[in-house]
């Protein structure tokens, strides 16, 4: 019989490292804590002062001015309200449906020799910097666009009058298609996990009771994933309207509000991008506070979003493709 | 023998014959419909792979082109003048990100070890907040950017620092929570039995255990911040010229493509589809190299 030696403890509290007391690492992590709420909290604050001589000059009737002409005074930001809620409201309708079926066909479909590469692939891409496809949308999309398209559009379904005007190439139209391939795959990743979420007995019990493969999507599964599909939309809905230089890239840049889809237009990051550097006084603290109508809107939105999400138990769904 | 079961009088014999045969007589329709349905979602899986496709396949067509030696070891040149690459943008991208990263993701993983370990009002609401904020649009981060930094300070590699760093701390917040989270109660109950601290419990158990998914966490939001270019768009000003002092104004990759873009010089587009490959090869390494790196580390732990 071999004994075996036990190695002989170090004495508790005289290891080769020092280590902090519980009360001074309990301290540590709640100041670093603290300094990640103080940042938010400074960040709110300092663009709400920033904007403010904006209000105070102009009251707050300038958010829902039509005319934004800074050499007359005039600082209406309806237009680009307009442009940000048009150009997000063209991707979203094309996404949701596109990016819900995409979700069903990976998750449900697609063999499942091929579903791990093609679920990681649409993981990848939402990681695709913005201005990349930005620059795609710019210069491949956009001839093709005014070329071929958008006289498409006007000949077909010009009668409808969201089709009119010049063929433009960038356009409200072009920056919603732009938005729309962006947020894809962000819809599609998170709709996709919250659709395999679904209890499988749940699935079986509809399938052995003759439900066929589509009944049991409509009736089962999607009801199931109803909450999570809602936020991972919401999610998407938040980068479409927060989203700048892919934006700023295809639209055209113009401060009227667009009369068709054809039209050149502008949203507020937009407006923020390309006027911030000559900007000084009260037209820059206007920007700021374009800026701060932005950030509420975007902190509601991904409030819903995370709520939703949340509330479907998956947590943590979008943090890794959440951009 | 079974004149009991078969008899008329029992309803619930009647009424599953009634199912079955209502059941039989809208099968075919029910199955027409589900294949048509289920054809949809084909189609329009084939509706969202073109575009993904295309814009891989146009940046990588037109990206590699302008990979020259040049490209890598010239600054950029003024307009109309040919020639010049985007080292300098390449510089400022790499100088700007390192000392993001190297500021956020201390925070983020003792926030994140914060939130793993406490529970109560301060620590859901802070877990909301982080969460809200991986998703509020990045320009207002570029105007927070210049408000703190810029305005107090000027045009500076470090304000562009200040904007990536923030945009990625959240995401490193939550990711590192998560993997705080994953680690066994009974590792820690075990370390805590024999009588360690706990910072050394956090140190030796706890960090080394949810090390896998701290490390892709840092990579994903590393591999965001790389292209973030609206916050740079307000702070760092660019730079015609290599500069690797951050405090000095600086150029990089994403603000680089955006102002190239619209160029109507050809020489000058090329170099913007470089360096959107570029960063499109760098993210997708780091996107794939965290899951490859995360799963090999999960392996030896075994």
């Amino acid at each position: 019989m071999t004994t075996v030696e036990a190695p002989v403890p170090r004495q508790a509290g005289r290891g080769r490292r020092w280590s902090l007391p519980d009360k001074g690492y309990r301290g540590m992590l709640a100041v670093t804590a603290v300094v990640f709420g103080a940042l938010a909290v400074w960040f709110l604050v300092s663009v709400t002062i920033q904007a403010e001589p904006a209000f105070s000059t102009l009251g707050f009737g300038w958010i829902f001015g039509g005319t934004w002409n800074p050499s007359h005074g005039q600082y209406g930001l309806l237009p680009f309200i307009l442009g940000t809620l048009e150009s997000t409201a063209i991707a979203v309708v094309l996404a949701f449906p596109i990016g819900l079926g995409t979700a069903v066909a990976l998750a449900f479909l697609v063999p499942s020799r091929v579903r791990p590469i093609l679920s990681t692939t649409v993981e990848l891409l939402a990681a695709v910097p913005s201005v990349v496809y930005g620059l795609w949308g710019l210069i491949v999309l956009a001839p093709v666009f005014r070329s071929t398209v958008e006289p498409f559009l006007t000949s077909a379904l010009g009668w409808t009058g969201l089709f009119n005007g010049p063929d433009n190439g960038p356009s409200l139209l072009l920056a919603g298609v732009i938005l729309f391939i962006m947020i894809l795959p962000t819809m599609v990743a998170i709709s996709r996990d919250v659709l395999i979420v679904v209890p499988n007995e749940q699935v079986e019990g509809a399938r052995a009771l003759g439900a066929t493969r589509w009944q049991v999507l409509r009736k089962v599964v999607l009801p199931g994933a109803r909450t999570g599909i809602l936020g991972a939309f919401t999610l998407a809905t938040g980068r479409a309207l927060g989203e700048t230089v892919a934006v700023a890239m295809v639209i055209g840049n113009s401060p009227y509000i667009a009369h068709s889809l054809n039209s050149s237009a502008a949203t507020i990051p937009s407006l923020i991008v390309n006027n911030f550097g000559e900007s000084t006084g009260t037209e820059l603290s206007a920007l700021f506070g374009a800026g701060l109508v932005l950030l509420l809107i975007g902190i509601l939105v991904n409030s819903a979003a995370r709520w939703l999400v949340w509330s479907t138990g998956h947590e943590g769904a979008g943090v890794e493709v959440g951009r | 023998m079974t004149a009991l079961l078969e008899s008329p009088a029992d309803p619930s014999v009647e009424r599953r014959r009634a199912v079955r045969e209502a059941a039989a007589s809208t099968l075919r329709r029910r199955k027409l419909g589900s294949q048509v349905a289920l054809g949809v979602c084909w189609l329009f899986l084939a509706i969202a792979v073109v575009p993904l496709i295309a814009v891989v396949y146009y940046v990588i067509l037109k990206g590699l082109p302008a990979w020259s030696v040049d490209f890598f070891t010239h600054s950029t040149t003024p307009e109309g003048v040919p020639g010049g690459g985007a080292w300098n943008a390449i510089v400022g991208t790499v100088v700007i990100t390192v000392i993001g990263t190297a500021v956020a993701v201390p925070v983020g993983l003792l926030c994140g070890l914060f939130l793993a370990e406490s529970q109560g009002r301060a620590a859901s609401t802070l877990r909301f907040t982080a969460d809200v904020m991986t998703g509020i649009p990045s320009i207002t981060v570029g105007i927070f950017g210049y408000i703190a930094i810029v305005r107090n300070y000027h045009y500076s590699g470090l304000a562009g620092s200040f904007a990536v760093g923030f945009i990625m701390l959240p995401v490193i917040i939550r990711a590192g929570e998560t993997a705080f989270r994953g680690v066994p109660r009974s590792l820690n109950e075990a370390a805590m039995a024999l009588g360690a601290r706990r910072a050394t419990i956090a140190r030796k158990v706890v960090v080394p255990t949810a090390l896998p998914g701290v490390i892709t966490g840092v990579l994903l939001a590393v591999a965001r911040g790389l292209g973030e270019t609206a916050p740079l768009l307000l702070t760092i000003f660019g730079n015609q010229y290599l500069e690797w002092n951050p405090t000095k104004p600086m150029a990089a990759l994403p603000t680089l493509i955006y102002s190239y873009s619209g160029q109507p010089y050809a020489d000058l587009v090329q170099i913007a589809w470089g360096a959107a490959l570029l960063l499109v090869v760098v993210v997708l390494v780091l996107s794939i190299g965290s899951r490859l790196l995360a799963a090999y580390l999960r392996k030896e732990h075994r």
